[in-house]
């Protein structure tokens, strides 16, 4: 019967899809009713062919690890994906040259600025939270994902949004807010995968057999939670027509501002750091095989992060219409956010207490290790840039990329590849990985890239701001913008220098992994007898 | 009174006072006696149940 009503529900909206590409008003609009009509029909079909078929039931005594391994290839194709669109945009900064002519309006700097940011925090950090979160949830309340296959809508929704925002950004669709960009409808879209996301999250927790709730998943929840909250406030949009992707913000003036970077830094909080503090607190510990150093020092860098993150948007808008209040206000919790952070990073860091010699052996712990050394050492520089006057030097500066990008290349990129070194072998089955000595590779490669973009980043920020405000004895400006952008054309070299090595190491990585799931040895049988607990 | 003044009035002073209070007996019920031992079982938990879900309590033997 449902079949049934799935087949209504896909022809109908194969049609409507095709009814809004002949009125599209715009091209992005044009194109992504083409895919969701195309998506739809293929849809259609399969559905089709498995009506009044026998199904297979859903086995309770197992774990759902299906909709996990397609992540972990989403993941690192994503994250390839995302580098490589970095490392382009970020020599074109450096040779302007390549924006090309024939790609103007579809592949110069603007244009894809957008792609390489959401690639790789949305389409890399975020299909990295969803696997690993159904992994641990699944493992740490001992009980089968929840819903059915609902958790593969969630895979497969989650993925068709990003295509539609990549494809939507290349061909001109934005509704120009950072991290924000795409347009009404696929906003609707991924509020609609999103609420799908809580619910299989939430039932698993429900129907759980282990009687506490380990803090991973605390950390995972909030997540999700918060992300849906801050999504729909942030995307209040009217759009133009129902057929064109134009759309016109319900908050104007600096209420938008506020709110856009109420949504841009708890993007950071919740979605870069929350979630990925639940990798940190699963995956850590089952690396070094020795539980959390800390339970209740877990529980309070929760609470404490989660009471404090929620405020520290505004330092975002120093020195704008932003009320003095606000942005001090933004400020001071900023800097008391050092506290949990801190906490945190010991809390991982002390994990290992007994176990430091195993980083010796150990490669992928000795990249997860890394990765608290950057949640450190950026959740230290971000209290310090909100301070006003070191924001009056580093505000619009490269200062401010060098430190987004050493906490995401740092802290979310090692992190997730110490989960997908973790998952992969387990996932499919395999006795270990194929090559350490490719994961030392990519240790390697990663790390030194980072080094050498967040070090050009520093020079070239505090460069920048030292010039923009040097005056002369008369008091008028002595550089002029395109000083700057001249001064800084080593720097600009050296960054692209260090992500082209970040996105060596990521390739190693996929090498590595594919030839672990065809080549290395298979793992042995379990032993049949499970021993009490 | 305006929304915004009441509002802001409230958040200054009755939301911020139950606020700070939920979350200092967050951290004192983190700290409350007894408690060692169920975080070392929930610490523990992750190196349970690696391969499958645990048996739906009525389909398990007695111990």
């Amino acid at each position: 019967m449902t079949d049934y009503i799935k087949l209504t529900a896909l022809g109908l909206i194969t049609l409507l899809a095709a009814i809004a590409a002949n009125h599209a008003r715009d091209l992005a609009y044009m194109v992504h009713a083409v895919i969701i009509m195309v998506v739809a029909a293929g849809l259609f079909l399969w559905v089709l062919r498995r009506t009044d078929e026998p199904r297979a039931a859903m086995p309770q005594n197992e774990y759902l690890d299906g909709v996990v391994r397609y992540g972990v290839i989403a993941t690192a194709f994503w994250g390839v994906t995302g580098f490589l669109v970095g490392v382009v945009i970020a020599f074109q900064l450096a040779f302007p040259a390549l924006n090309f002519e024939w790609a103007q309006g579809y592949a110069n700097f603007g244009r894809l600025r957008p792609l390489h940011t959401s690639a790789v925090i949305f389409a890399f950090g975020g299909n990295a939270l969803i696997c690993t979160s159904f992994y641990v949830v699944q493992r740490t309340s001992a009980a089968r994902l929840w819903g059915g296959n609902l958790a593969w809508f969630v895979f497969w929704g989650y993925n068709l949004f990003i295509v539609l925002a990549a494809t939507g950004y290349l061909l001109g669709a934005t509704q120009s807010k950072e991290y924000a960009e795409p347009e009404w409808y696929i906003d609707i879209w991924l509020t609609i995968v999103w609420l799908a996301y809580l619910a299989v999250y939430l039932g698993t927790i429900i129907k759980r057999r282990e009687p506490h709730i380990y803090v991973a998943n605390w950390f995972y929840l909030s997540f999700i939670v918060t992300v849906a909250m801050l999504h729909v406030m942030n995307n209040l949009s009217i759009p133009v027509s129902v057929f064109g992707s134009k759309s016109v913000q319900v908050f104007s003036g600096v209420q938008d501002a506020m709110v856009q970077w109420w949504y841009g830094h708890n993007a950071v909080g919740f979605f870069l750091t929350a979630g990925f503090l639940g990798m940190m607190y699963y995956f850590v510990p089952k690396q070094a095989e020795r539980p959390v150093y800390s339970y209740k020092l877990s529980i309070i860098h929760f609470w404490a992060l989660i009471f404090l993150y929620i405020w520290a948007g505004p330092h975002h808008l120093h020195y704008t219409a932003l009320p003095e209040w606000a942005a001090t206000l933004g400020m001071v919790f900023s800097i008391m956010l050092w506290m949990p952070s801190w906490g945190g990073m010991i809390n991982g860091l002390m994990t290992l207490s007994g176990a430091w010699d195993r980083l010796r052996t150990d490669p992928v712990l000795r990249m997860m290790v890394v990765a608290i050394g950057f949640y450190g050492m950026s959740t230290f520089e971000g209290p310090v840039m909100s301070i006003k006057a070191v924001n009056s030097l580093s505000h619009y500066t490269d200062w401010t990329i060098g430190h987004v990008h050493s906490g995401a290349l740092g802290w979310n990129g090692m992190i997730t590849f110490g989960a997908l070194y973790f998952l992969v072998p387990r996932l499919w089955n395999r006795d270990r990985l194929y090559s350490l000595a490719m994961v030392s590779w990519h240790f390697w490669l990663a790390t030194i890239g980072i080094v050498l973009y967040a070090s050009a980043m520093w020079v070239s920020g505090i460069m920048e701001g030292l010039m923009w405000r040097e005056v002369d004895a008369n008091g008028f400006l002595v550089n002029a913008f395109a000083d700057t952008v001249s001064a800084k054309w080593p720097m600009n070299i050296v960054r692209g220098l260090g992500g082209m090595l970040y996105l060596a190491g990521s390739i190693i990585m996929c090498v590595n992994l594919w030839k672990t799931v065809t080549s290395a040895p298979g793992r042995a049988p379990a032993p049949a007898a499970i021993p009490a607990e | 009174m305006q929304t915004y003044s009441l509002l802001r009035e409230f958040a200054d002073s009755w939301m911020l006072l139950a606020l700070t209070l939920v979350f200092v007996g967050v951290i004192f019920w983190a700290y409350r006696p007894g408690s060692r031992s169920a975080h070392d079982a929930a610490a523990a938990s992750i190196f349970r149940n690696d391969t499958r879900p645990k048996a739906a309590p009525t389909e398990t033997e007695p111990r």
